[in-house]
């Protein structure tokens, strides 16, 4: 079988950054080929040479054994390539058939949808996609929209399909069809190249597997004889420990209650729940839908609707100010690291100061203890084992992993009896990730209460006593998590039901 | 790659200093290009120029007396650019303090100096910081953007000063519009230099300076100044209220804006006259900028811009070059400030510069 795609030696460089490293990349024809790596390896840059938005310093590309010119994305889809961004490119008000034809609409004297829509229909009954072609674009479930842009790419003829991080802002179920899709279009002849640092992804779906890891490739496999735990070690360079301990804890009193809060406005029930002490609950949910509204609620960030009551401690603290809750022992990890929790022109030990401005150790008579400050900056950096030269270098300098110890650090150093972790691994590399979750699980045996709210299902699923589901603002179920509680189950609930179909049709 | 890093650290060894004054070589040149065009000579101008700044001590003083309202404007403008605002309302907060104190101590003429004179400049600072609370709390209760506010305020308050001082309080007899002068208690004193217009208020700029600084780095309130300025949600959620700080903040830039309306009153006019401020407060904006609000960077921004200023017209005495030249090449520092990484521009190589313009 011949190659689709071959990249050779291709090297790449951003001021300051080697993002390819003289990469070797080969897809063959008719496979789903995943490139896989942590993020900053490399994934998207090495696409975009092959895309054309970016031009290679060193190396050469073979498209079907033709040398490539693309030098941008028109040439590219003339060339068969599509790519399927992970932000989605498509115009909200118009319809799906518009959306679908634009960029090759037909054109005889007047636009002549007929002959688009003739050629589209077609194809979406070829594959089985079971899209409205006359909806408006903002009608449609996230599922649906990333279904039409794989149309879009398909109308435009390519046979070489780039998929950019699909299952981000995936169910687990949408995922499942996602897949189903995909292999209905190798059976078709196509070659599918599926960006992604997810493991389980890449074993569910891949022929082959290209590993990146900090702009070098490391190795390309096939998948059948490789594991999860060598794709992991390929990727971050050393062997991971997947199986976390849980160990026993005695739960205590209850330390924080969210009782009847109203989330979203047009939710039918409010959300009431309880998490006691050395119990981690967590909160599941498709992104969206009103997992912010809560940590912001809960932390006084946003006000609660009148009617529902947060209490800490016993104490009812409903409406208090966040400077208040914060004093009163209560640590926030916000799910935006970069929007909320962190100003990133600002020192990492100014970065410790924030929220904590007015706490009497760091501030007397209006006036910074800057000593007092740096102590506990510097203490904390080699507590948490923050990598950084100097705690006077800006927090924006530092990675994803390290900005996020900061702040973990910054929140933890001050002994808070309840914690709200949002998104805690977002965006965050396997060692990262690992140290949060070990962190976690130290705050549970050092008897605190978190609350957990992710949409990483795994996360909730290992670190959780306790797992709620939201949907639409609205606690779908709750329950304690066991070896019974399966991702599918999780995933009904997540879209908002408790019993068989697919989200998005009716 | 290796090329790539020496470039890139090169706009980071030079840094915001280095490239305010790269800005200002490059407008000085430009300037140096328009007098070229009008027949002139650039060198000689520009000599003329620093000679009338500096040729003797009344000329250096008058330097410094020129800087002292860029100084204190500049500083206004940075208090509040800090916090995330625009003070827009700079030229209409010296306004409001300058006619406060003078109104004041026309009113209580016989108060001996240790009380005239104190409490003059805080009654204007308040009255400063009063008219500053208009878009501060328009801004932090109902959204409104501070700078369309500043604006109307700036004419509210200008042309209402120009009624007082040309109707009630217009001195008897005379023919442009100004007050009565106040008592000799209630004047700043001439500094170092007699006959000069070098008064006590360049001191207090200074100051007002070293107090800003203090303020915005060493304290809790100017940290928070800082983050609802640099990032508000994350003050937010840091249980900073950032409507809060919007008001603080607009009260404080007004209240120091004040003190270059009141400064220029006290110090050489000794009344309030109608139009005695040529845009201070605007030019103030360009001072912050150029300084990218330093409070230090300030002082040495405001002493460029009135060494401009004050050089001018000797320039255009002897040489014949338009002293608006100098509205021109201060047009021109803030337009190249204004590109962010010049320096890095101007150093790459040809083909890099090319490539960038490919994207």
């Amino acid at each position: 079988m011949g190659y689709a795609v071959q990249m050779k030696g291709i090297t790449k460089s951003f001021p300051g950054v080697l993002a390819n490293d003289g990469i070797d990349f080969a897809v063959e024809e008719n496979e789903i080929h995943c490139l896989l790596g942590e993020n900053g390896c490399g994934k998207s840059t090495l696409m975009n040479v092959l895309f054309g938005i970016h031009k290679q310093e060193a190396g050469e590309i073979l498209i079907k054994d033709k040398k490539s010119t693309i030098t941008n994305t028109k040439e590219a889809h003339d060339a068969g390539i599509g790519m399927v961004h992970q932000h989605f490119m498509l115009v909200n008000p118009m319809t799906a058939l518009d959306n679908i034809m634009l960029g090759k609409e037909p054109i005889g004297l007047f636009l002549d949808r007929q002959v688009a829509r003739r050629e589209i229909s077609a194809m979406i009954e070829k594959y089985g996609f079971q899209i409205d072609l006359d909806a408006s674009v903002s009608e449609l479930a996230v599922g649906i929209k990333q279904r039409m842009e794989i149309v879009k790419i398909l109308y435009r003829g390519a046979d070489i399909i780039i998929m950019d991080e699909p299952t981000a802002v995936l169910t687990p179920q949408e995922v499942q069809e996602l897949f189903k899709i995909l292999t209905g279009l190798k059976a078709d002849g196509k070659t599918i190249i599926f960006i992604t640092h997810k493991l389980e992804e890449t074993m569910a779906i891949s022929d082959r597997v290209t590993v990146l890891r900090g702009g070098k490739k490391v190795k390309t496999v096939v998948t059948a004889q490789s594991s999860e735990k060598e794709l992991a070690r390929y990727m971050v360079g050393y062997d991971v420990n997947f199986d976390l301990e849980r160990p026993p804890v005695e739960c205590g009193d209850i330390l924080l209650e969210v009782r009847n809060v109203q989330l979203l406005p047009n939710a039918r029930h409010s959300v009431s729940f309880e998490i006691r002490k050395g119990e981690i609950l967590g909160i599941a949910g498709v992104d969206g839908n009103g997992q912010q509204e809560l940590e912001e609620m809960i932390m006084g960030v946003r006000k609660a609707p009148k009617g529902g009551s947060i209490i800490v401690n016993g104490s009812d603290i409903t409406g208090t100010t966040t400077k208040f809750r914060k004093a009163y022992g209560m640590g926030h990890i916000p799910s935006d690291r970069y929007k909320s929790a962190m100003v990133k022109d600002f020192s990492v030990r100014e970065n410790y100061m924030l929220g904590f401005q007015d706490h009497a150790d760091l501030n007397t008579y209006g006036f910074i203890k800057h000593k007092v400050l740096a102590a506990f900056s510097q203490a904390q950096i080699k507590k948490y084992n923050v990598v950084v030269s100097s705690d006077e270098s800006s927090i924006g300098t530092l990675s994803g992993g390290n900005q996020q110890k900061v702040i973990i650090s910054r929140e933890l150093g001050h002994d808070p009896d309840v914690v709200i972790v949002a998104q805690p691994t977002r965006g965050l590399d396997i060692g990262a990730i690992e140290f949060v979750h070990s962190t976690l699980i130290d705050l549970r045996r050092q008897g605190k209460a978190v609350l957990l709210i992710s949409v990483e299902l795994t996360e909730i699923m290992t670190l959780s006593d306790r797992i709620a589901v939201l949907c639409g603002g609205e606690i779908m179920d709750s329950f304690e998590n066991s070896r019974d509680v399966t991702r599918e189950q999780l995933g009904l609930l997540m879209a908002g039901k408790a019993v068989g179909g697919s989200y998005g049709e009716e | 790659m290796e090329k790539n890093k020496t470039f890139g650290s090169i706009g980071a060894k030079l840094g915001d200093l280095g490239s305010s004054l790269f800005s200002i070589a490059l407008a000085l040149a430009m300037g140096a290009v328009i007098i070229l065009f009008m027949g002139l000579n650039p060198l000689t101008a520009y000599a003329e120029l620093w000679r009338g700044a500096f040729q003797n001590p009344t000329a250096i003083a008058n330097t410094l007396s020129r800087a002292t309202p860029l100084l204190l404007c500049g500083l206004s403008v940075a208090v509040a650019r800090r916090a995330g605002l625009f003070n827009i309302g700079a030229e209409g907060q010296l306004h409001a303090g300058a006619i406060a104190t003078i109104l004041f101590m026309l009113a209580f003429p016989s108060l001996p100096r240790i009380l005239l004179l104190p409490v003059g400049i805080l009654i204007g600072m308040f009255a400063g910081a009063a008219w500053a609370l208009i878009p501060g709390i328009l801004k932090a209760k109902r959204g409104i953007h501070e700078v369309v506010v500043c604006i109307m305020c700036n004419y509210l308050i200008i042309l209402f000063c120009a009624y007082l001082v040309n109707g009630p309080f217009l001195e008897p007899g005379s023919h442009v519009g100004q007050t009565t002068l106040i008592a000799e208690a209630g004047r700043l004193s001439n500094l170092f230099v007699p006959r000069s217009q070098l008064n006590t208020g360049f001191l207090i700029a200074i100051g007002v300076a070293v107090v800003v600084y203090i303020f915005l780095f060493k304290t809790s309130l100017g940290f928070k100044f800082r983050t609802v300025g640099s990032n508000p949600e994350a003050a937010r959620a840091g249980g900073i209220i950032p409507e809060k700080i919007s008001i603080g903040a607009m009260a404080f830039a007004g209240s120091i804006a004040a003190l270059a309306g009141i400064t220029e009153v006290l110090g050489k006019y000794y009344r309030f006259i109608d139009g005695f401020s040529p845009s201070f407060g605007f030019t103030g904006i360009a001072v912050a900028f150029l300084a990218r609000s330093n409070p230090f960077g300030i002082i040495l921004s405001a002493l460029l811009f009135g060494t401009l200023d004050s050089g001018s017209l000797r320039m255009a005495r002897v040489t014949g070059v338009s002293s608006d030249l100098i509205i021109v090449i201060q047009a021109l520092v803030i337009f190249f400030v204004a590109i962010p990484n010049i320096t890095k521009f101007f150093k790459l190589p040809k083909n890099v510069i090319l490539a960038r313009f490919d994207k």
